[in-house]
């Protein structure tokens, strides 16, 4: 076997009473890719967040190139050329991708020669890598996934020879990741060793040799990628069988309680987003929009939340038109039985600065339940939150704690639980299930169903095609903002594949 | 995240750190009164024995004190609401002016206890009016509130300084302030409280103001950490676009938390001008609005944190005053210079020991790293 590129050694790591690590063993061989999985908050993050420097563990030694080394900080870790993407950007929104890519790496005064030669260094890596990003882009102005590769080039530029990865993928389409995927064959190829945490697990089979599975804290096992498969892993996992895909019965499509007509966004630079969509969602349906990220998905959901201004068209909650000029009362919408579960949880969905109590009536804090007067009502607040981390199974079970030292995962489940337990007649879902274990995905693929087939009418917006598939009764696929094509969930992947890209619709237009 | 280092635990966060700054910021206080050639020792004795070891010292201590709970508060409520309030300078002086209307109205006819909650509303309802411009300007035409509570404070100096030369001044008076208010515009003293305890005090101005800024004191964590408004400042006041979701109206949570601010800015002028001078002269804010911002952040936003901090400033105030009649060499002004080097180190510069700390932390005892979250409440 390779000689070791990293050791980990009897890790351990609490935070508080919440055992994050217990006496975990890790060893991955140079040259190669590692995958980890494990549930929400198994402490894969944790984990290589000690390797990064962001922590510290409790005890234990770790090992670069089989020396014990300290890291105590992440300029350490970057020392010992030890990279790291992410699983939330930490990126700084208002810079260009030029300028987050030298921070921190900047070597003089006036950053002249520093903007030079990064130019031309990036310029290189996209070459090489197939990452290409406009380097005087701002980041806030760029979509998810072109964030990422700022990630991976920032740490590529650090001239990183081990890549942690942190669930890179769970912010791009298909075709991203394939390409992504291509990026780490290649540095593999060139003997940089890759750790990959992803929950997909079809991920781990297709690109890593070797796979290491965490169970609440700990490690349970690792296997050669060739010698297990994907029921195994996901069983060591969750320590249960576990469906890959929820069954679901016929819908009945019922009444339309949703309906969008002719509607067209345009961004804050007067960029058309969404052009001309009109569709509708009934009752007893979900209905899916698949696409690859960038293609007005986004800001379709803003506008019909009432949060983004549209430009024209009409939207119908039950019939009655909502306020499409930006300042419609999400809190009205709410009270009409419209719940929105937005893509970005980080900064729209939840207050990661507030306890998990807090943001578990966030959007709802004027319902009277929640209240005595003017005051909240601490209490009621209290018992509804451990309610909620009752039934979603939300961990740590600690309504206390900061949102922000939630697994994402976690987090997840805080904003699926607010929103899905009030009720809502329709139900507005963006990247469900971003970030989230194969266990966690079942339970939530069948929360929307049994909201289904409870009446509610169900829009779901996601870049996974198979979770598209999986729980859509109808398939409308986004391309340039416009709606290219509906298809029923028979439709194959290659089938929407070609609508995402946009190819159907060009022949067509020829 | 943007730094690279781990939380510290509370005790640190909220006790270890503004000690080493308050300890630096004395250091660098105690080099400036060698240079002027007195011994820093015998200097620091004077200070803290004129601000707590007499009767009179104590009384002073807390009467300044008063002033910038009210201060602080004010800059702390608009913080959460992530709007820094410049313009409490401005909005206290104001503030006065509304206690002047209604004193100089009615000083002869109500007894104290019926003239100061009219008292309390006029200043109140002034300061939210000075808080209460800037607040719709940020909100319904983008003009940001840093710059417009700082031109607010100008306009306020000159407004008062117009009004004080001119319509409230008395015939024939050679001095810029009201005439002096009499009867039930004279608030009670606390004095004897102090007394009870056996000091005596030959006279301070220590009135019920304090007790009123320690209600506010508790109001303000009752509203930050328990009410619904409170709630969706803090809301605002960490994403803006959490808030837009939420379905809380930018436009009316600014206004609201600019008003509440600017209200109780305006109740700070009742502590000077009804427990103590019994006029409004000009200038009588003198500073104290900027002090809040200190206070407030050296406080760490918290009413607890501001009380503790407007006691020390007022310390400084007091004990300052007390050094510079003590030791002769050290003029007024060297008192400003110790009291900026606070504010220069637990305010401005709160952040500049954090990271070493948290470094030390994480080296020495990685267990406590990150613990906060489990063992803090939000405050
Ligand atoms: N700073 C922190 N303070 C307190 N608890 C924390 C902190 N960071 C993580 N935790 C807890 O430690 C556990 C492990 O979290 P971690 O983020 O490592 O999980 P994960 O395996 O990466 O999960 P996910 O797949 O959802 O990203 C969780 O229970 C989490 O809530
Ligand atoms: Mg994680």
């Amino acid at each position: 076997m390779a000689q070791a590129a990293i050791e980990l050694i009897g890790i351990n790591k609490s935070f508080g009473a919440v055992r994050a690590n217990r006496d975990i063993n890790l060893e991955v061989a140079r040259g190669t890719i590692h995958g980890i999985v494990g549930e929400n908050g198994a402490g894969k993050s944790t984990l290589m967040s000690i390797l990064y420097g962001f922590y510290q563990a409790d005890s234990g030694e770790i090992r670069v190139g089989g020396k014990p080394v300290a890291i105590n900080t992440s300029n350490d870790a970057i020392a010992l050329g030890i990279g790291m993407v992410h699983q939330h950007f930490m990126l700084v929104d208002n810079f260009t991708v030029l300028e987050n890519v030298i921070l921190g790496a900047e070597n003089d005064p006036l950053l002249k020669s520093s903007i030079a030669k990064a130019r031309s260094e990036l310029d290189r890596l996209e070459r090489e890598y197939g990452l290409e990003v406009d380097p005087d882009a701002v980041i806030e102005e760029l979509p998810v996934g072109l964030q990422q590769r700022v990630e991976i080039l920032k740490a590529l530029y650090r001239g990183a020879e081990i890549l942690i990865l942190d669930e890179p993928t769970g912010v791009l389409t298909p075709a991203e990741a394939d390409h992504l995927f291509r990026i780490l064959k290649q540095l593999k190829d060139q003997g940089k060793t890759i750790v990959l945490i992803t929950h997909k697990l079809r991920e781990i089979m297709a690109i890593t040799d070797t796979v290491s599975v965490m169970r609440q804290g700990t490690m349970v096992a690792t296997r050669v990628t060739k010698q297990t498969t994907v029921g195994e892993l996901a069983e060591l996992m969750v320590g249960r069988r576990v469906l890959l895909r929820v069954e679901k019965g016929q819908s009945e499509a019922g009444a339309i309680k949703l309906s969008v007509k002719n509607l067209t966004v345009k961004d804050s630079r007067g960029v058309t987003m969404v052009d001309n969509v009109s569709f509708d969602v009934r009752g007893g349906e979900i209905v899916g929009i698949a696409g690859v990220a960038g293609n007005g998905q986004s800001e379709l959901l803003e506008a019909i939340s009432g949060i983004r201004h549209a430009v024209s068209g009409e939207v119908m909650l039950d019939g009655k038109p909502i306020d499409l000029t930006g300042k419609a009362d999400p809190g009205e919408l709410r009270d009409r039985g419209l719940a929105h579960v937005p893509e970005d949880r980080h900064h729209v969905g939840l207050v990661l600065a507030f306890e998990e109590n807090e943001n578990s009536i966030l959007g709802y804090h004027d319902d009277e339940r929640y209240l005595k007067g003017l005051f909240l009502n601490v209490d009621a607040i209290m018992a509804d939150a451990k309610d909620k981390i009752e039934k979603y199974d939300i961990r740590p079970g600690n309504p206390r704690l900061k949102t922000a030292n939630f697994s994402g995962g976690n987090q997840q489940k805080i904003v699926l639980a607010r929103e899905m337990e009030q009720d809502p007649g329709v139900l507005i879902v963006g990247q469900p299930t971003r970030g989230v274990d194969v266990g966690a995905i079942e339970f939530i693929h069948k929360r929307l169903i049994a909201m289904r087939d409870q009446g509610k009418a169900v829009l779901v917006v996601s870049v996974e095609l198979d979770e598209i598939r999986s729980l859509s009764d109808r398939i409308l696929v986004m391309f340039a903002g416009r709606v290219v094509g509906e298809r029923g969930p028979e439709a194959t992947e290659g089938e929407l594949g070609l609508l995402m890209a946009g190819v159907e619709h060009q022949e067509a237009a020829e | 995240m943007s730094t690279p280092y781990a939380k510290l635990p509370a005790w640190a966060d909220y006790g270890l750190i503004p000690l080493i700054n308050l300890s630096v910021a004395f250091i660098v206080a105690g080099l400036v009164v060698v240079l002027v050639g007195e011994n820093p020792f015998r200097a620091a004795v004077i200070l803290v024995e004129g601000a707590f070891g007499k009767g009179t010292g104590i009384a002073f201590t807390l009467f300044y004190a008063t002033t910038f709970i009210f201060t602080g508060l004010s800059v702390a409520v608009a913080a959460h609401c992530s709007l820094f309030n410049i313009g409490t300078e401005g909005q206290a002086y104001i503030g006065g002016l509304g206690i002047a209307l209604v004193c100089l109205s009615l000083d002869s006819t109500l007894p104290w206890w019926l003239l100061f909650p009219l008292a309390i509303v006029a200043s109140a309802a002034f300061g939210a009016l000075w808080g209460f411009i800037p607040a719709y300007l940020q909100a319904k035409r983008g003009s940001h509130i840093v710059i417009t509570t700082i031109m607010f404070n100008f306009i306020a100096a000159s407004t008062m300084v117009y009004l004080l030369v001119g319509l409230l001044k008395p015939a024939g008076s050679q001095a810029p302030q009201t005439r002096n208010f009499v009867g039930g515009a004279e608030l009670p003293k606390l004095n004897w409280v102090i007394e009870l305890f056996g000091a005596k005090i030959r006279s301070a101005p220590l009135n019920i103001c304090f007790l009123l800024a320690l209600v506010m004191a508790f109001l303000v964590w009752l509203l930050i950490w328990r009410t619904k408004l409170g709630y969706e400042m803090r809301t605002y006041g960490h994403s803006p676009k959490a808030a837009r979701y939420a379905g809380i109206s930018e436009t009316r949570i600014v206004l609201t938390a600019m008003m509440i601010s600017g209200a109780l800015a305006g109740m700070m002028a009742l502590n000077p001008v009804m427990g103590d001078q019994h006029n409004v002269a000009i200038d009588f804010v003198s500073g104290a609005g900027y002090v809040g911002i200190a206070v407030a952040l050296m406080g760490r936003l918290h009413p607890v944190g501001i009380v503790l901090a407007a006691i020390l400033f007022g310390m400084l105030y007091q004990g300052g005053a007390e050094l510079s009649f003590e030791m002769p060499s050290i003029t007024r002004d060297m008192i400003v210079i110790i009291q900026g080097l606070v504010i220069l180190f637990a305010g401005a510069l709160e952040h500049m020991f954090r990271p070493y700390i948290q470094a030390i932390f994480a080296s020495f005892s990685p267990k406590s790293v990150g613990m906060e979250a489990i063992k803090g409440k939000g405050a």
